[in-house]
This record gives structure tokens, C-alpha cells and sequence, in this order.
């Protein structure tokens, strides 16, 4: 029952944040649509000339841009598997009474509070640096050769490090999830005869799958696009192995300066999230009417 | 619970929980070891887990070098900035949305969250040139401002799921005894909407500490926050595997700390209310 004046002021308060987050959205997004039809190279400015859609034509036939893809492909799907199935078998051990459960819980979530740079780092050198890392001294001590991960396997090393930043997060929601699985029902399973493995598949994952679902949709978003880990450790290499679609727009636009090029990478990234996002603003849409 | 947790049963979850989580840790303690260690005994090809001579100097010299503390303090100024003014921004709105909601909230929300689903690539070029246009390329206000609104719409969504949860009639009975729209938020809504507003100001001080996409790229040197400056240590030459350890736990203990208070409201703010 708002009167009339509240209403006024309602949408006095809310205005900011619309005109403010319409502009954020509109302007530079409409920049990268325009920029991704001229040919424009910071190096050589006043060039700038309309060329249709070369930019998109020079992007998908770049070399390095179908290693990109499936190494973006590759990553997320990686992560993802690692850190949802990693996230309910810990949800699961988290929810079992056990002693001392609040460290354990504070122990499991503190990567996700690592900034990357420093998690990168630490991984690539106190961890899996082949002559002065703990993996190197462990492989020495069991008679093994060292591994040299970035160079040998460098995008698996780099899932490993995104995946262990993610977990804590996959884990947490999870578990938060497993907070309001039905104990009634369980017991009453239980009671039935029914075993561990079937009250697991028949009663705990279809009870997660909502959770696990958000976890999906949202880690999706942010896996498209990890950055720093990448810069830090290998620089995208050896050659593309690394290199993923928000790697490459940041190697053309801000390495080579050619902006045209970057743009239209910038799009295709854009066209990529906005299929997961549909998927995410459905679930969470529904949530929103429940 | 009537089903009997045997001893033996807790015993052994305790073990294997307790030897996942530690793992799980591992890299972060072993970090916060070799920070306490000297340089040669940091790349001793026979690492000592905890019987080493322990020692200060890294962080002496970390801290000694007046340029850690200035992009520590570069960290502060970007996280609590951004997220102080977009509180300012968002209060206001995610009140309207919650108390006087329309027929198009729930568009509008919707709307606001896909704005976030923008990769952040996809307006590298733009807001480069747009920041180096106004001068605003490694300074701390442009870090603000972009950082400010990337969260945005994770702190409307958040202030907005606390303040639905503020019962309505509450307000309306204000109203009745005659209070103004003022006095209805200075005493009635403040007091009620201090909890979220602190738990948003958290997830979002933890968020914009870590940023990692916009910080590495607007930046040079002088704006440049921890994110920035640690990752500039990749490069080979004059790698300092101890000092670089007393670095970085400095630069993730405060916002660890802080993390550990916030469990709860990373699930509600990151799920944007999805999972509760």
C-alpha cells in the first residue's frame, strides 16, 4: 500500500543505479561493436577506416584462435568437473559429525580468499617449479624425474590452480545446500533398508543438483574470464597451449594494440557468456518467483 | 538424530576430513613457512617442513620497502572506496526495490544482473581508452569507478535479498503512528538494515581485494594494488621465493580474516540469493 509520494521517491532512489549501470553496459559495449568494424591499430592512429567484417574474418582464421577456444573450452570444463564433484564429495564428509568441524570448514574455504597473483605464484614457484618446488623435491625424494608442469602440461597446470581457488566456493554452497536436505526422509530411507550408495544417488544428488546447478552457471562466468593465472604463470605458452579467448583479446589489443582485431574477439567472448547467461537468469528468475 | 554416530564412525570422518582440509591448505601454510625462512633454506632442495632457523628479515625488508606499503595501501583505498560508493548508490535503490516494489522489479533485477554477465574482455579496449582519455589510467579514482561498477549490481542484489527479508508491516505501522518518510528510514529501517548493509560491505571489501582483471590491466605503477604488484614478480629476474612468500601473506592475511566472518553471506551474495 505505497502512496503516491513514495512511489515518486522510490524511483528517485532507484534512478542512479539504472542510468548508471545503463551507461556501463551500453557505452562501451556499443564502443566494442563499432571499434570491431574499423580497422584501428593504436600505433598508427588516424588510419581508422570502416571494414566491414575483416576483423571477424582475421580472428577466426588467426592461428591461435581455435587452440583458444578449446583451451577456454578445455579450462571451464575442467574446473568444473574437479570442483563440483570435488564440492559434493566434500559437502557430504563436511555434513558427517565429526570433531573440530568448524576448522575444518575454515581450512577448506581459505583458498577461495587467495588473491590469483599470489595463488598463482605460489603455486608456480614454492610448488611446481622443476628445480626449486615442493612437487620437485617430493618426485627427487621418491627417486622420480621433476616435472617441468608449464612446460610439459601447462594448461593442465594451470585447471589445477583455478580449480583449487574454486573448490572452496563449489564446496561451500553445497554444503550450505546439504544444510536442508531432509534428515526425516533419510532415516525413513534407512529404516527401509535403504544403503548409503542409494540414499546418495536417490535422496542426496537430486537435493544438490539446484545447488549444483548455481555453482555451474556462476563458476561458468567467471571461469571465461581467468586472467591473471594465466599471465602469471605462462604468459598463455608455450606457443597457444595456454591461451584462452580472454588471454588472446588481451594479447591483440593491449600487446599488439590492434583494437579493430581485439574488439571482434572482444564480441565473440561477449556472444559465448551471453549463451551460459541465458541459462543462469532462467534459474535464478524462477528462484525469484519461489 | 536417532541414527547412532558410532565413535569409531566420527573417529574416522574426523581423520579424513581433517587430512582433506589440511591438503587443501597446504599451499597457503607452506607459503606462510617459507616466509619465515632465509632465502638459501627457502630453495633447500631438502625442504624442512618445520625445523628451520625461523626468522623476521623477510618481512623487515618487505616492509622496509616503502613501495609494498604504498600499493597495500593502494588495496585499501580501491576496495573500501568502490565498495563505500556503490553502497551509496545501491541502498537507496534496493530500498525502492524492496519496500515500494513496481510492476517491473523483478525485470529490472533481472536486467541488472546481466549486466555482470558482460565478460569483462569484451570492454577491455573501450574502458581502456575512455580511462586514458580522462586521465584516469593507473590512478586510484579510475580503479574506483570501474571497480565500483562491476560490483554494483552484486550489491544491489544483495542489499535487495537482506531488506525483503525487513517486514513489511513494520513500515506501515511506522507510517500509521505518522512518521515521515525520513524518520521511517533514520529510526526504523537503518537500525534493521545495518546487519545486511554490513555483511554487503564485506563480500564486497573481499571481492574488490582480489579483483584481478581490471587492476592488472588499468594499472602501471603508482595505482597498481596488491593484485598488481605481486604479479609483477613474475618475471625471473630477482625472485625472492622467501620475501615473495612474506608478501604475499600479507597481502591475503587481512582479507582472510575477514573471509572467515563472512562464510554466510559469500553463499547469499555469490548465488545472488539462489542458495541460501
Amino acid at each position: 500500500m505505497a502512496t503516491q509520494a513514495s512511489r515518486i521517491a522510490g524511483r528517485l532512489m532507484l534512478s542512479p543505479v539504472v542510468v548508471l549501470l545503463f551507461l556501463w553496459m551500453i557505452v562501451p559495449l556499443g564502443m566494442t561493436i563499432y571499434f570491431s568494424f574499423l580497422r584501428f591499430n593504436l600505433l598508427m592512429p588516424g588510419t581508422e577506416e570502416f571494414t566491414g567484417f575483416e576483423n571477424y574474418s582475421y580472428f577466426f582464421t588467426d592461428p591461435a584462435f581455435w587452440p583458444a577456444l578449446v583451451n577456454t573450452l578445455v579450462l571451464v570444463l575442467g574446473v568444473l568437473v574437479i570442483t563440483v564433484v570435488g564440492g559434493v564429495a566434500l559437502a557430504v564428509l563436511l555434513d558427517q559429525p565429526m570433531w573440530g568441524q568448524g576448522i575444518v570448514r575454515i581450512l577448506v574455504i581459505a583458498p577461495f580468499f587467495v588473491m590469483p597473483s599470489v595463488s598463482a605464484l605460489v603455486w608456480k614457484n614454492m610448488l611446481m617449479n622443476p628445480v626449486n618446488g615442493l612437487f620437485a623435491a617430493l618426485a627427487r625424494g621418491l627417486g622420480l624425474e621433476p616435472i617441468d608442469f608449464f612446460a610439459d602440461a601447462p594448461l593442465a597446470s594451470i585447471i589445477a590452480i583455478v580449480a583449487w581457488q574454486w573448490l572452496p566456493f563449489a564446496t561451500l554452497i553445497l554444503f550450505t545446500a546439504m544444510q536442508s536436505l531432509d534428515r526425516e526422509q533419510m532415516e525413513a530411507a534407512e529404516m527401509d533398508g535403504a544403503g548409503p550408495i542409494w540414499r546418495f544417488v536417490h535422496l542426496t544428488i537430486p537435493h544438490l543438483m539446484r545447488a549444483a546447478t548455481v555453482v555451474v552457471l556462476i563458476q561458468t562466468i567467471f571461469l571465461l574470464s581467468v586472467f591473471a593465472e594465466i599471465l602469471v604463470t605462462t604468459n598463455g605458452g608455450p606457443g597457444t597451449a595456454s591461451t584462452t579467448l580472454t588471454f588472446l583479446v588481451y594479447m591483440q589489443s593491449m600487446l599488439q594494440f590492434d583494437v579493430g582485431l581485439g574488439s571482434a574477439g572482444g564480441i565473440v567472448a561477449v556472444i559465448l557468456a551471453n549463451i551460459v547467461a541465458i541459462f543462469l537468469m532462467r534459474m535464478i528468475g524462477k528462484n525469484l518467483e519461489a | 538424530m536417532a541414527r547412532e554416530a558410532s565413535k569409531g564412525h566420527k573417529a574416522a570422518v574426523t581423520v579424513l576430513a581433517w587430512g582433506v582440509a589440511l591438503l587443501i591448505f597446504f599451499p597457503i601454510l607452506w607459503t606462510f613457512l617459507i616466509s619465515f625462512k632465509t632465502e638459501g633454506e627457502a630453495i633447500n632442495s631438502h625442504p624442512s617442513f618445520l625445523f628451520f632457523e625461523w626468522t623476521l628479515e623477510n618481512y623487515e625488508t618487505v616492509n622496509q620497502r616503502s613501495d609494498y606499503l604504498a600499493h597495500f595501501w593502494n588495496s585499501v583505498v580501491i576496495s573500501l572506496g568502490s565498495t563505500v560508493l556503490g553502497l551509496i548508490i545501491a541502498v537507496p535503490a534496493a530500498w525502492s526495490m524492496a519496500f515500494v516494489p513496481g510492476k517491473r522489479t523483478k525485470d529490472l533485477l533481472m536486467w541488472m544482473l546481466s549486466t555482470k554477465m558482460l565478460p569483462a574482455v569484451g570492454v577491455l579496449v573501450p574502458i581502456y581508452l575512455l580511462a586514458r582519455d580522462a586521465g584516469l589510467l593507473d590512478t586510484k579514482t579510475g580503479l574506483v569507478i570501474v571497480l565500483t561498477m562491476v560490483n554494483l549490481p552484486i550489491i544491489v542484489w544483495m542489499l535487495y535479498t537482506y531488506f525483503k527479508e525487513i517486514p513489511g508491516e513494520i513500515l506501515e505501522a511506522a507510517r500509521m503512528d505518522g512518521a515521515t518518510l525520513s524518520s521511517e528510514i533514520l529510526y526504523v529501517l537503518t537500525p534493521m538494515a545495518v546487519p545486511g548493509i554490513a555483511s554487503t560491505l564485506l563480500l564486497n571489501v573481499i571481492l574488490a581485494w582480489n579483483e584481478s582483471f581490471w587492476t592488472l590491466n588499468l594499472t602501471a605503477a603508482s595505482a597498481a594494488p596488491l593484485t598488481a604488484f605481486i604479479a609483477s614478480y613474475s618475471s625471473p629476474e630477482g625472485l625472492f621465493y622467501a620475501k615473495l612468500s612474506a608478501a604475499s601473506t600479507m597481502a591475503i592475511a587481512p582479507i582472510m580474516i575477514l573471509g572467515w566472518f563472512s562464510q554466510k553471506q559469500l553463499v547469499r551474495g555469490l548465488t545472488f540469493g539462489a542458495v541460501k
